[in-house]
């Protein structure tokens, strides 16, 4: 399927769940029989500071484990946006949270807008499923790994407790991809 | 202080209320998680990986001081070990760590701790003493960046140099460094295999990177893991020498409470391990450490050679730095330049044998690494007829990591 690599970064602060969201898409990844990795980075709080998980799927063994030039990139901050940004290829889907991203220093090709958080605090209560709302708007929009790998990755991912509010924010996020732009 | 600690250990181990009946079906369940351990491909952490190959060497005991970014190998141990009926203890902090491996290993453990630079350093003193004590022990070091507590969070290959020369009083160390997650893994199982067959402490240098990166990875079925043991002495207690130098300095080990009578300390010592001070025997002693490291070399080098066979351009560097490397020469060969990579999986004892070989053949060596050069001294020394310009250091010491595209740019000026 893959010829290539493909590369994801998934940015925003400490606390916002990124790092778990890339760990679900890559166990969705191996879910699909792909290859792939998954590494992260970030500052020694437990919340705040800046946070980031890449995400490198391909069906060919993967050398550096970095992604350094995004196929797709997931801004939940404004900080994030303006410094992964330029690291986005030409083509590349640019994913940004409208709750916290205010400006835009340039406009990828394929950019979608959303207020993410905010949709999740009105929908579904809390803010706490913003990273699996956009991961699900992330993988209907670009389709890297299926929907059904996702939800069999999340039930394994996520304690029980938290399984049912999280499915419900997949598919709200699969259903606002959908209905992009509409 | 050991003997203490190892009274809690084997307090811990087999308590005196459990009847043998519990032991029998405790038997059983280990056997059961040995054995029907799902072994499909997985997304697995090289933490975890670490952890895994930990219990699949047979490991049994962990005594650790928690620390970021190795934390994750003493969770999983901390879950897994009683399950199997091994013990996990946290201890007050890293000396009480080495110190308390090393006790376990003398009553018959297996052992290991993971830790990262801070708890590496003050690791240094027992690290000694599990080396002229001749006790087999794994140190996990998943290395961050800087002096003290520096970055905790940020990969950075400085202890290279540590790992070697750490502790004091020039004795030869085993010092393994993987590069995946996959690799973590395996090579766990060998040092600790390593670490029994050498009676000697062996190094898992890991990178940050490699520990909290998670990888898809199949791990091979129990079936086809091969574990060594340590060799048990066969002779009558009283002819039993604690360091017998007619075993190939390879020689048998007892465990407290076998029957054999030794001596354990950290002086210099004769063949039944009590103190002297001859330097005849002293000499022995040393010329003993040395040479079960050095007589073994072939049995302890391993090394990756990767596109080096027309190779005019060569790199050289360890762990997560390779990847990278592997990365930048896809790239460079897709524009015809002749580059290949040379991968030490054991950095101590340098393969000064292997190196030499496999670098007469090319014009340039370039030498990338996170640390402000280290390994490139031990390179500068086996190519002493290449002039300073041919072996070419990138180095980095920000908490970033040496991207492909740095090591490409190098290639082709390199050209």
């Amino acid at each position: 399927m893959m010829d290539k690599s493909y590369e994801i970064r998934l940015s925003g602060s400490g606390g916002q769940g990124l790092i778990l969201a890339g760990i679900i898409l890559a166990r969705a990844a191996v879910i699909d029989k792909h290859k792939v990795t998954q590494t992260q980075s970030y500052g020694p709080e437990s919340r705040g500071g800046y946070s980031r998980a890449d995400v490198i799927i391909s069906d060919r063994e993967i050398y550096s484990p970095e992604a350094t030039n995004f196929n797709c990139l997931l801004a939940l901050t404004q900080e994030a946006c303006d410094k992964y940004l330029f690291d986005l290829r030409e083509t590349g889907i640019l994913i940004i949270d409208t709750t916290y991203v205010k400006n835009l220093a340039l406009a990828a090709d394929n950019t979608y807008e959303l207020p993410f958080t905010e949709i999740a605090m009105e929908k579904l209560g809390s803010p706490i499923s913003t990273n699996v709302l956009s991961l699900a708007f992330l993988v209907k929009v670009t389709g890297i790994v299926s929907e059904s790998a996702l939800e069999i990755s999340l039930r394994e991912s996520v304690k029980p407790a938290f399984v049912d509010l999280n499915i419900k924010a997949m598919k709200l996020g699969f259903d606002l991809a959908k209905n992009y732009g509409k | 202080m050991l003997k203490t600690k190892k009274s809690e250990s084997t307090k811990a181990k087999t308590p005196k209320t459990e009847p043998k009946k519990e032991n029998a079906k405790q038997e059983s369940k280990i056997k059961e998680l040995q054995t029907t351990r799902e072994r499909k491909t997985v997304i697995m952490q090289g933490n975890e990986a670490v952890a895994y190959g930990a219990l699949d060497a047979g490991v049994n005991f962990f005594a650790g001081y928690p620390i970021t970014p190795s934390t994750e190998v003493a969770e999983i141990l901390a879950a897994e070990l009683p399950k199997r009926g091994g013990v996990f203890v946290q201890m007050e902090d890293e000396i009480a760590s080495i110190c308390a491996i090393t006790g376990a290993s003398l009553a018959g453990a297996k052992s290991l701790t993971a830790t990262s630079g801070p708890g590496f350093s003050l690791m240094q003193e027992g690290i000694g003493f599990a080396k002229i004590t001749e006790t087999p022990c794994v140190v996990v070091n998943v290395q961050r960046l800087g002096p003290s507590t520096g970055m905790p969070t940020s990969p950075a290959q400085g202890d290279i140099m540590q790992a070697k020369w750490g502790s004091h009083g020039d004795s030869p160390s085993i010092v393994l460094y993987p590069d995946s997650v996959k690799e973590a893994y395996e090579l766990t199982i060998r040092a600790v295999n390593l670490s029994e067959k050498y009676r000697t402490c062996v190094i898992l240098l890991m990178d940050e990177v490699i520990g909290h990166m998670r990888e898809s990875v199949r791990l091979p079925d129990m079936a086809n893991v091969r574990v060594i043991n340590r060799i048990k002495p066969t002779v009558p207690p009283h002819w039993y020498k604690h360091y017998d130098e007619n075993q190939k300095y390879l020689s048998p080990l007892a465990s407290y409470g076998e029957g054999y009578r030794f001596h354990v300390t950290g002086l210099t010592h004769d063949a039944h391990g009590f103190p002297t001070n001859k330097s005849s025997e002293g000499g022995e002693m040393m010329d003993r450490l040395r040479k079960k490291i050095s007589y073994n070399i072939r049995d302890l080098v391993q090394i990756e050679s990767h596109q080096m066979d027309d190779a005019k351009i060569a790199i050289f560097t360890a762990g997560i730095t390779a990847r990278a490397a592997k990365a930048a020469i896809a790239m460079a060969r897709y524009e015809g330049i002749k580059v290949g990579l040379l991968r030490p999986l054991t950095i101590w004892p340098f393969p000064d044998d292997a190196v030499r070989k496999m670098l007469r053949n090319v014009d340039t060596v370039i030498v990338p690494e996170l640390n402000q050069g280290q390994l490139i001294h031990e390179i500068r020394r086996l190519t002493k007829d290449k002039s300073d310009g041919d072996v070419i250091a990138i180095q980095r010491v920000n908490g970033q990591l040496i991207t492909p595209n740095d090591i490409l740019r190098k290639i082709k000026e390199a050209c």
